[in-house]
This record gives structure tokens, sequence and C-alpha cells, in this order.
């Protein structure tokens, strides 16, 4: 065991490991420290001060920044709150509003800023106290899902952190220096020129409205109003794990009742739930894997349900993009069963039906745009909403969340399995998968095998599964730094994998570029990836569907429209191509 | 180690004779002791001084410091064990190996031992590089050395330790210059930088000056010195138009001790010096500036006013003919004795230039 010291915070007396911080000594005496940069072994710069502490260790107190300050003498003294310490926070949040826009009124951000909480909080009494020159940025709308107003900006570059560490790929960065100093891209150059893959998890993690995706509520809610249309509404798994973190409940509480009665509340004619797709998805890629692993196809087969991911094998392993499944991702095939097979159906045509997407993802706002996404002449998906608009819309429309009744999906694409819920969480679609393969080969059609080595938030994952005598060896990673990792050995023959699950967001789509932002003060003592999971891992237990290819409605659309897995029309509706990029 | 690049060459010429010799590389004297040296060159950026933001420029970063600890003689370069050092200790030690230690530590004063080179500049006869043993006064470096203030100028100020350091006044003359007695009286040693100061500099404008150059180099990564500095710079240039008020002295002191306590590096740490200082020594310069809208040292160009005596004035026009904006026209009232009208200056045309003052053989132009 680590030796341990004592210290006190405040004069609360706390014995803590030798080199703790002061920030997580202070949580643990029961004081909270704000903070902007400091983010757990991304980002510990300690460079927007806001943290700052004084500290004695016996040569009298001075000025620390307690997110990177290590606790190495017994009987130091912490002062988180005294008058020096509040008016230094005071003058820093001063000093950062007389470069900030300060447009709290029309920012996508108000009431969820950690700012703007910050110094309400700090009883700031005049935002302009050090009004000078204040530098003027243009907007850059440049990228498909997401623009950047560095007049917001605060500088504390989490979000370039997040890009270069979690998604090792870096194309945001410090331009200029001092008090020019400002995030973009090399040569200036607009987001959408370089290799972005829109994965969004900067704008996860920006603490104020400096980024944001591309808002399209008014799209909708003018399709919603637009009685020439039927619009109808699907939502990703991970988006019930986390819609009600914008309405006061836990992180981890599941609200999939409340949502559909929401979406049926803001007017969508139908109500689906991609989960649905998620089943879909299983069987068309299930049977690509068989047929590539027993064929001799190109093998590693890796999954393309994130379209970040699908992005970064495009822009990064360009000779990669052989070994990525075709199948489209799983709210592409439901809207192209949409706007084919539902509509034949319904007797609609498809150029009047609006599908949108409700997803935990900004990548695909790109996606929707892509070619070869459009099954009946027209795009599958018209409209892709974050997690976070959809809480926008539920606001402006009114609706009192908390208070609706539980209510279940339309059918037939409502209806999903146990194995479909799992889709939004790393893990999950390999689980999925290998479900169903076992069901398959074993010839033991309905037996429910969970394979626990692929949950669980690391961010590499390997196993070797057995199943019949057939050895399939498979690897699941999160988070692009550890897909370039787990590929580059691949890539080296380095090591050999027959099936390779990749979601682009660390953790999955539970912790997705379009879920509710947390503050720091959260983010830094909850792992939002595992709460998040375990929404949907209790839904899957819960279910006594838990098979994908046992799904009835999946089952039906198969014998009525589209024959078997992996037959030409399925590959028509369901399956897509990619391109080989370069870097920018 | 850092380095310029007109310096590059004569410092990489020395590394292959020494490899030669088996002094630098493998196996130096057949003792299995590898060690070899690698020139890298900066950019030239003035935060590269400082440690960290040295280590990171060369990892290939962008040059910012970061946080100690981990100090770098834990986790320095490419997180490896690192030690920094300027180039004037590593060129003390050639002369330390061949001279001994204790010839060393005869020069200098208790805590601060040898010698010290000084880049000495500003209003000096002889300015350029000294080397003096530590515990030298300024007086002794400047009038004994320096050759003294040229034109008979009396000695206001001297500021050490380049733009970080601080202004010390002429009480502090005879104090002998230690890295401890610089500290004491507001200032520091710093690069070694020596700048003399004499009755025509304005203090406030030195700070300005000083505080210009900080704002410049500040690498923008931390909100005290990105920020802070930068609306210090501009409270000095409302006080240097006489738009500050007595209440934007104090508030300016408050933001000094800000940032010397909050920012993440030296360079914001020590910003704050050089207006501490003269608000310390040289408050009553400050004052004048903001409650009498006066520069004392005539320095402040927006709080000059240029006037021509009419008793002095003998119309012969030079003032007018030198002023590059038209400023200043004759008179028609002709003084007592006096052949011609008297010139005046238009003061709403005056850029205040002092051309007219400079080419007036008569001293009859005034400024203040």
């Amino acid at each position: 065991m680590a030796d341990m010291i004592n210290v006190k915070i405040n004069g609360i007396a706390v014995s803590v490991p030798k080199g703790t911080t002061v920030l997580e000594a202070a949580h643990q005496a029961g004081v909270d420290i704000p903070t902007f940069c400091y983010m757990k072994e991304i980002n510990e710069i300690g460079a927007c001060r806001i943290c700052m502490v004084e500290i004695n260790e016996g040569r009298g107190f001075r000025m620390v920044a307690s997110c990177v300050y290590p606790l190495n003498f017994d009987n130091s003294e912490v002062r988180t709150n005294s008058p020096k310490v509040l008016d230094s926070r005071k003058k820093t949040l001063e000093l950062i509003l007389s470069t900030h826009d300060k447009k709290c009124l029309s920012c996508v951000r108000s009431g969820n800023c950690e700012l703007q909480s910050l110094c309400n909080e700090m009883g700031i009494e005049d935002e302009n106290a050090y009004a000078g020159e204040k530098p003027e940025y243009e907007i850059d709308n440049s990228a498909v899902h997401m623009y950047r107003d560095n007049n917001k900006c605060i500088l504390c570059r989490r979000c370039t952190a997040v890009c270069s560490k979690w998604q090792g790929i870096g194309v945001i960065g410090a331009n200029e220096r001092g008090f020019k100093t400002n995030i973009g891209s090399a040569f200036e150059m607009g987001l959408g020129s370089t290799s972005c893959v829109s994965c969004g998890q900067c704008i996860a993690v920006c603490p104020v409205g400096a980024l944001s995706e591309k808002d399209f509520t008014n799209q909708v809610f003018a399709a919603i109003a637009d009685e020439t249309k039927t619009v109808i509404v699907q939502t990703a798994p991970a988006v019930r794990a986390a819609l009600g973190e914008e309405f006061g409940y836990e992180i981890g509480t599941n609200v999939e009742g409340k949502m559909a009665a929401a979406l049926r509340r803001l007017g969508f004619d139908k109500v689906f739930d991609t989960d649905w797709a998620a089943d879909l998805t299983i069987m068309e890629e299930a049977t690509e894997f068989v047929d590539r692993f027993t064929n001799g196809g190109v093998l590693p087969l890796i999954t393309s349900c994130s379209p970040g991911w699908v992005k970064y094998c495009e822009h990064y392993f360009p000779n990669m993009t052989e070994n990525l499944s075709s199948c489209k991702s799983p709210h592409q095939m439901q809207g192209a069963v949409i706007k084919t097979y539902l509509a034949e159906k319904m007797g609609l045509d498809p150029k009047n039906i609006v599908v949108v997407s409700i997803m935990p993802c900004t990548a695909k706002k790109f996606e929707c745009q892509r070619d070869n996404e459009a099954a009946a002449g027209v795009p599958d998906v018209d409209y892709v909403l974050t997690t976070r608009e959809l809480a926008r819309m539920i606001k402006r429309a009114g609706l009192k969340f908390t208070a609706l009744p539980d209510e279940d999906f339309d059918n037939p694409l409502g209806l999903s399995s146990g194995a479909g819920d799992i889709f939004g969480v790393t893990g999950g679609v390999m689980e999925a998968a290998l479900r169903t393969a076992y069901c398959w080969l074993s010839g033991k059609n309905e037996e429910v095998v969970e394979f626990h080595e692929g949950r669980g938030t690391d961010g590499i994952k390997r196993s070797t599964v057995n199943i019949n005598g057939t050895e399939i060896k498979v690897a699941v990673a999160s988070g692009l730094a550890n897909a370039k990792e787990l590929l580059t050995r691949v890539q080296n023959g380095e090591e050999k994998v027959d099936f390779i699950e990749i979601m682009g967001c660390p953790g999955g789509c539970v912790n997705g570029g379009g879920q509710p932002q947390q503050p720091a003060s959260v983010r830094l003592f909850t792992d939002l990836r595992s709460e998040r999971a375990k929404a949907l891992y209790s839904e899957d237990a819960a279910k006594t569907l838990r098979l994908s290819h046992l799904n009835k409605d999946v089952q039906a659309l198969y014998d009525e429209y589209l024959e078997k897995p992996g037959s030409h029309k399925a590959h028509e509706l369901l399956h897509t191509t990619y391109v080989k990029r370069t870097i920018n | 180690m850092p380095a310029t690049q007109s310096v590059q060459p004569r410092v990489t010429s020395t590394f292959v004779p020494t490899r030669e010799y088996g002094v630098l590389g493998k196996n130096i004297f057949g003792t299995g002791f590898d060690f070899d040296i690698d020139l890298r060159l900066g950019a030239g950026a003035f935060v590269c001084g400082e440690e960290t933001a040295l280590m990171t420029s060369i990892e290939g970063n962008r040059g910012e410091p970061r946080p100690r600890p981990p100090f770098p003689a834990e986790k320095g370069l490419f997180q490896k064990p690192t030690i920094l050092n300027n180039v004037e200790t590593y060129a003390n030690i050639p002369q330390i190996i061949l001279n001994g230690a204790e010839w060393f530590a005869g020069m200098g004063t208790e805590k601060s031992k040898g010698t010290k080179v000084f880049a000495l500049g500003g209003k000096i006869k002889h300015t350029g590089l000294v080397e003096v043993p530590m515990g030298t006064t300024l007086r002794t470096v400047i009038e004994e050395i320096g050759g003294g203030i040229p034109n008979g100028k009396k000695f206001k100020a001297a500021q050490t330790g380049g733009p970080s350091g601080g202004c010390i006044s002429p009480e502090n003359y005879d104090v002998p210059i230690d890295y401890d007695n610089l500290i004491a009286i507001g200032s520091m040693m710093g690069s070694g930088g020596l700048i003399v100061m004499d009755e025509d500099n304005c203090m406030v404008d030195i700070a300005k000056f000083f505080l210009e150059f900080t704002v410049d180099e500040s690498c923008g990564k931390c909100t005290p010195c990105r920020i802070g500095t930068k609306r210090m710079y501009e409270m000095l240039d409302k006080i240097t138009k006489g738009q500050a008020t007595l209440e934007d002295l104090d508030k300016l002191e408050e933001l000094c001790y800000y940032i010397k306590a909050n920012s993440l590096c030296g360079l914001g740490q020590t910003a704050p010096n050089p207006v501490l200082s003269t608000l310390k020594n040289f408050r009553n310069e400050y004052e004048a500036h903001v409650i009498d809208k006066k520069c004392p040292a005539g320095v402040c160009k927006d709080l000059l006013m240029f006037s021509i005596s009419f008793d002095k004035c003998v119309g012969c026009g030079l003032c007018a003919k030198n002023c590059p904006v038209g400023a200043i026209s004759q008179g028609t009232e002709i003084a007592p004795g006096k052949k011609k009208a008297a010139y005046v200056i238009d003061t709403t045309k005056c850029v205040k230039c002092g051309a007219c003052m400079d080419n007036c053989r008569l001293k009859a132009i005034t400024k203040g």
C-alpha cells in the first residue's frame, strides 16, 4: 500500500496516499474545487488557474494549482476558500469574461455552462471588470456536423486533449500565441478541410458554448408541422441511457418509456427503435462474417456501426477499408427499410417520408449525407439529431418530461432484442454478434450465451471464442487512439484477429459526442461510460428476447421482402461502400 | 541544449575534434561510459528560456511551460531526469575545473559565489558585456566600468534582470549586487541585463515598455498571463495618456499581485515586476500622470504641450520649417525689441514630435 500522509483541507483532516493531488484530497474531504482545463490523465496542464488554492508545506502559504499539485508532505495545510483564493478565482473569471462574448441569452449552453455557473457561484458582480481589447473570431462553420465559435472559447484545451489523446487524431490545437492564442486547425484551415472524423468528443467535453453540433431542431419542427410529410423517428440505444440527465435524472437512468412518450407528443407519426435495426445489422454482419471466415474472405472483419470510426479508417487506415463490414450502420438500415419495405406496406411515397434519427453521435450527421446511403433513391435518413437536440426539442415544446407516462415504441420497427440494446456500449456489437453466431454454429438456436470478455471500459479487449471447436479470435476497441494501437499491430502482423468491433468514442455510443454534456465536477469523479452502460446491460438482462435472430419483426422482413440475410436485395438496401481519404 | 542560429556553427564545430579525442561519444576514455551532445535550434521564443517550456519545445511541441512538480530532475525531457542550466553556468565550468572551486568561491558574496556577466545598456557611456565579481555595487558598474551617464545627467534608476526584473532606485545605488540582495530590493538577476536610466526617462513609460514585451512573449497557456498582462498593459497605456484615476492605480497593483501569485510559469510570475518596482520606488511619477495629467520626464506624448516663448522667439521661422505637420505659423504681434513677430504652435495640429524644440537655437520652445 502506498505511503499515507495526513493533511488538512480547510481544517478538515484527511489521510491520503502520498502523491494524491490537492483536488482529489479535497474531494475526499467533501470540498469541491472548480476546474476548467483539468481532465485526469488527459489534460493535466494546469493552465486555466481556476483551481488555485493556498498550501502550506511548512514554509508558509502559497498558491498552487490543485488539479496537478501532489501532496507529498505530512501535515500540509490547504485552504480552498480563503479570501485570497476566492479573490484570485474571481479575478481569473473576470479576466476570462473580458475576452468572452458574454452572449448568454442566445447561447446553446446557457443553463449548462461551466463558466456561467461558476460566475454565479463566485458572485461576479461586473462582467466588464477587466474590459479591454477583445479578439474577434469568425465562426468556423466548415464541418458538416459542428461549428466552433472561438468568441466563447476559454482556452481550457479539453477539446484538443481529447482529439489527440483519446482519439489519436489531433486536428485541432493552439494557433498564434499570448493574447491572440486561439484553438483551430493547422494553417487556419476550417475543420471541414481536415481529417476530422466528426466524432464530437470535443463538443462533449467543452465547458462552454464554443463548440456545438449543427442544430436541426427547427427543420424537424417544420417537417412535423408539414402535413404532406410522414415524419418517422428512431432512437439509438444509447440515447435512452443518457437523455434523462437533461431532465435531472441520475446518470445511468434508462428513460426509454418517457422518451417514446415525448417523441409521440412532439408529433412524430411513428416512433421506432434503432435497436430493431441493430438486430437486423447482426443478421447481415454475422452472415458476412461467416461467409468471409469460411470462404477465405478479407479478415479481420471490422464492424461499421460507428461512422466516426469508419471515417477514421478511411483517412488513417485507407488500406483497411476492405476489412470494414459493408453493412450500413443500424439507423441507416432502418431508414432504408422505412423508405422501402415500410413505405410499400403503408402505401407511402418515400419522397414524402422524413426519417429523423436521434443519435448519441455527431458523426451520424456526416454519415447520413454519404454516398450509397439512399436505398429508395432518396436519403435513407433526412435528419440526425443528437441526444442534446432531442432534449432541446422536448424543453421547447413544453413537455414535462418527468411527468410523462412510459410508453412503447411503435411496430413493426420497434421491437428489439437485448442484443440490439447493448449495441450502444463498447463490446455490445461483438457480444450481440457472438450470441447469434453461437446459436447458428452450435445448433442451439435459443440459447443465450453472454460474452463478458467484451464488457467493461478497457480501451482494447481481446478474446478467443470457441464455438463447437471453431476458434474465433475477436477484439474490441473503443476510442480511436485504442483503435489505432490495435490496427497498427494487426497491420504489422503482430496480432491475428478474425473479428474486430470498433467504436469511435471511448466506452462506445453511451459516451458519444452527441450525449448530454456533464460538467468537470461530475466527469472527474464519475465514469460516465460505465454508469450509462449499466442502463443498457440491465435492459438486456430484463428481456426475454435477447437474441437478434429471434426478433420476429426482423424475421418478417426477410420472409416478406429480403428473402434471406446477405441476399442480393439485402445488399442493395442494407450495405454501402467506402472511400479512401487522405490525412489533412 | 537550445541555441540561436548565430552560435550554432561555432558550437558544433567543437564537437568533431572533441569526439576525435574521445571526450565525447561512446566509451569515453575506455571507461564504458557513453556521453554525447546534440545541439537543437530553438525558434527564438522568450518563454523557451523557462525550463519546462524549453523541454516541451525540444520535444517538438509548442513552446509552453508545464506544471512543476514533477521537476525536471525527476521527469524532464521526454519524461527522463534532466538538468538545465544557463550557458553562463556551463561557461564557468571549464574555469572551475582549471582553477579549482576555491578560486571560484573566493570571488563574490557569501551566498552568490563567483562572477556575473551583465549586459550593460541604456543611458551609459560604455555599453556592452561586463563581467564583475558578485557583490559589486551598481555605482561601481555604472560609474567606473560603464563610464557614467552621458551629458551630465543624473542617475534615476537601473533595471536588472531583463523584462521580468525590477527598477532599482538611487537609494540602492551602493547595495552589493547578488541574487539575494536584488530580490530584496524588488528586482532579480534574471538574464543579467542591466539598463541604466536617467532623469529623462519616464518610469511609467519604462514599465509600459517592458510590459509590451511580456504581452508579446506570453505563450498564452495560462489565464493570468495571457489576459492579465494584456490588461496591465492597457492600464499603463491609460495612465500614460492621462486617462487613469487613482482607483485604476490600485486596480493595477492588485492585478500585479494576482498575476504573480497565479501564473503558471516564471514569465507570468515575474511579468509584473517592472510595474510593482516602479510603483514602489517612483509612485510620485504615476501620481503625476494620474492626478496632474503631467509626465514629469516629458516622455509621454499625450501629456506634453509644446509652446513658444513670446519673449524669447526672434521670429526666425526654423521651427515652422522643421515642423512635419505644419502646426507652426507666425503670429502678428511683435514683442518689444524684436524685429519679427513671434511664432505660435497650433496645439490641435501638433503631433509632439519635438522637431521644433530640437531646431530652436534660442531654446525658446518648451514642453511640459
